[in-house]
């Protein structure tokens, strides 16, 4: 591990021995918050009883979905936008506000139309998320730089393979970056969809449990979730600082 | 100075060549190049220079097929060139064109494959090529653990690869620091006399273009016509040695007197070049 490495892992587990701390002596209600070792507990004996499996299954499956959609139409349109620069001027404006718009609005005409399945869900999570990845895909191209387009014509290739063999490689760290915003975005978009409006789901659980006072099982979904986007994106930070390193850019 | 197999044979020519860039919003039409009427010789170290902006690139791009001429017409190897880089033409550009993501084999190895050539002659080549180009033991590396210098070996050994017949390298060092540049010449002198094949350099350094070529093409400011063509006299067999000659000091120096007026010209300080 590195010495960076290490500091960041001694500010994680003191914030968290600080917390257990406060909660052990009483400087925090435990109705209000547990121990973080509880809630650790409390996890593990969720995880092992089974009653969250499906939910675990369901909310990872739509964020996944919502993500895999979001990247390849948001990849493509971003593809077909870049070509057409008018078409491009006349839409920057709603790309620049599109996310001082609160898009959870648009759940009761989803469920108006999809019904009660996970597809408004979904929906909202690709709503969320496909305008990141169009923007990276916009931002990626711009950057290819002109001199590649000339070696693409030196050695005779067609668009679709100068695009597949050249650009898109040249933008690929912005193309992850636009990866890694619709990961976190569909994450949230997901998790927030099912909390509000959604009946099932691990944020309907989260929800569920909050209005049922049950704290040991609120916060041990949220311990949950937050392990598994910890997971994720570190995950992804670490492909990004590979390839960057590889590429002798910084990471994105 | 020595004659290559085929000297004089005519390998490329330019009949009457200029090109204009259309009008843009607020600007009008920009005539960049010409006329221009020149024959490149089958085998020679060409070199071209000139002021800023007098259309050395875009006459590169014009032979290599990138660009179309608005007038004139342009012939490589006997065929007429227009909107298409023709087989046996390699291009090396000023900026770094590695490709990044791929090693140096992967870069060296990509024009072979996208041929479709077999794999086992495409290892033949570039292995070659990286042993010619000083890079066997960075096979492996990729563009961002080499200096500006290597990688632009690299795009030289990709370009090698193809085994043109000319050789077109736009001012491929200019990025480069004046040691470097020095080096990398006797190793572009050591490819044209290995290849045989025609090089036509575009370059701003009159030392380079000096110390390279058989033949040195003076443009004018914009729109770049050849004032004067200067014969070098320099044998085949030459190295970055002959920058002590006193003849490499005469040339350089007849090189700038031609030039001096067309640069003031091109920054638009004419009335200096009158004094």
């Amino acid at each position: 591990m590195t010495r960076i490495g290490r500091i960041r892992l001694i500010v994680v587990v003191a914030a968290i021995a600080a917390l257990e701390l406060a909660c052990r002596v009483g400087w925090i209600n435990p109705h209000v918050l547990i121990p973080p070792s509880e809630m650790a507990t409390s996890l593990v004996s969720l995880l092992m009883s089974g009653q969250i499996n499906w939910d675990i299954v369901r909310t990872l499956g739509v964020v996944t979905l919502a993500t895999g959609l979001s990247v390849v139409f948001g990849f493509a349109v971003g593809l077909a936008i870049h070509a057409l620069p008018r078409v491009r001027e006349a839409l920057d404006p709603f790309f620049a506000t599109y996310y001082a718009v609160p898009i959870f609005i648009f759940y009761p005409v989803m469920v108006a139309i999809f019904g009660l399945s996970p597809w408004p869900v979904v929906l909202i999570g690709v709503a969320t998320a496909i305008v990141a990845m169009i923007i990276a895909t916009l931002n990626g191209l711009d950057r290819v730089p002109r001199v590649l387009t000339k070696v693409a014509r030196v050695h005779r290739m067609g668009t679709l393979a100068t695009t597949l063999k050249l650009k898109l490689p040249a933008a690929a760290p912005y193309l992850f970056t636009g990866v890694k915003l619709s990961v976190s975005y569909a994450f949230v978009s997901v998790i927030a969809a099912e909390f509000i409006l959604s009946p099932a789901g691990l944020g309907r659980d989260i929800a569920d449990a909050y209005a049922n006072f049950d704290n040991r099982r609120m916060y041990a979904l949220m311990l949950f979730l937050l392990a598994i986007a910890t997971v994720v994106n570190s995950a992804l930070h670490a492909w990004d600082i590979r390839w960057a390193k590889r590429r002798g850019i910084a990471p994105t | 100075m020595s004659e290559t197999p085929a000297a004089n044979a005519v390998h490329a020519s330019l009949s009457g060549v200029t090109r204009v860039y259309p009008a843009t919003a607020g600007h009008q039409p920009v005539q960049a190049l010409g006329p221009i009427h020149f024959d490149l010789k089958r085998g020679e170290f060409f070199a071209v220079v000139g002021p800023s902006g007098c259309g050395k690139s875009t006459l590169l791009e014009v032979i290599a097929g990138l660009q179309r001429p608005t007038e004139g017409t342009v012939n490589f190897e006997g065929r007429p060139v227009s909107g298409e880089v023709p087989d046996g033409v390699g291009v090396v550009f000023q900026e770094d064109a590695s490709f990044p993501w791929l090693t140096v084999y992967d870069n060296t190895a990509f024009g072979l494959r996208q041929s479709g050539m077999p794999a086992a002659e495409v290892r033949r080549r570039v292995e070659d090529a990286l042993a010619f180009m000083g890079l066997k033991d960075f096979a492996r590396a990729y563009p961002a653990q080499l200096s500006g210098g290597m990688r632009q070996r690299v795009c030289i050994a990709r370009t090698l690869v193809l085994q043109p017949h000319l050789i077109l390298l736009d001012e491929p060092f200019g990025s480069l620091d004046a040691q470097t540049r020095l080096l990398m010449g006797d190793e572009v002198l050591r490819l044209w006399r290995r290849t045989g094949a025609t090089v036509l350099l575009i370059t701003h350094a009159l030392d380079e273009a000096a110390m390279l070529s058989d033949r040195i093409g003076v443009m004018s400011a914009r729109p770049g016509r050849f004032m004067e063509i200067i014969e070098t006299g320099w044998p085949r067999e030459r190295d970055s040695t002959i920058v002590s000659e006193a003849a490499f000091g005469e040339i350089t120096a007849r090189l700038w007197e031609n030039l001096r007026a067309e640069s003031l010209k091109s920054l638009g300080l004419s009335d200096m070049a009158a004094e």
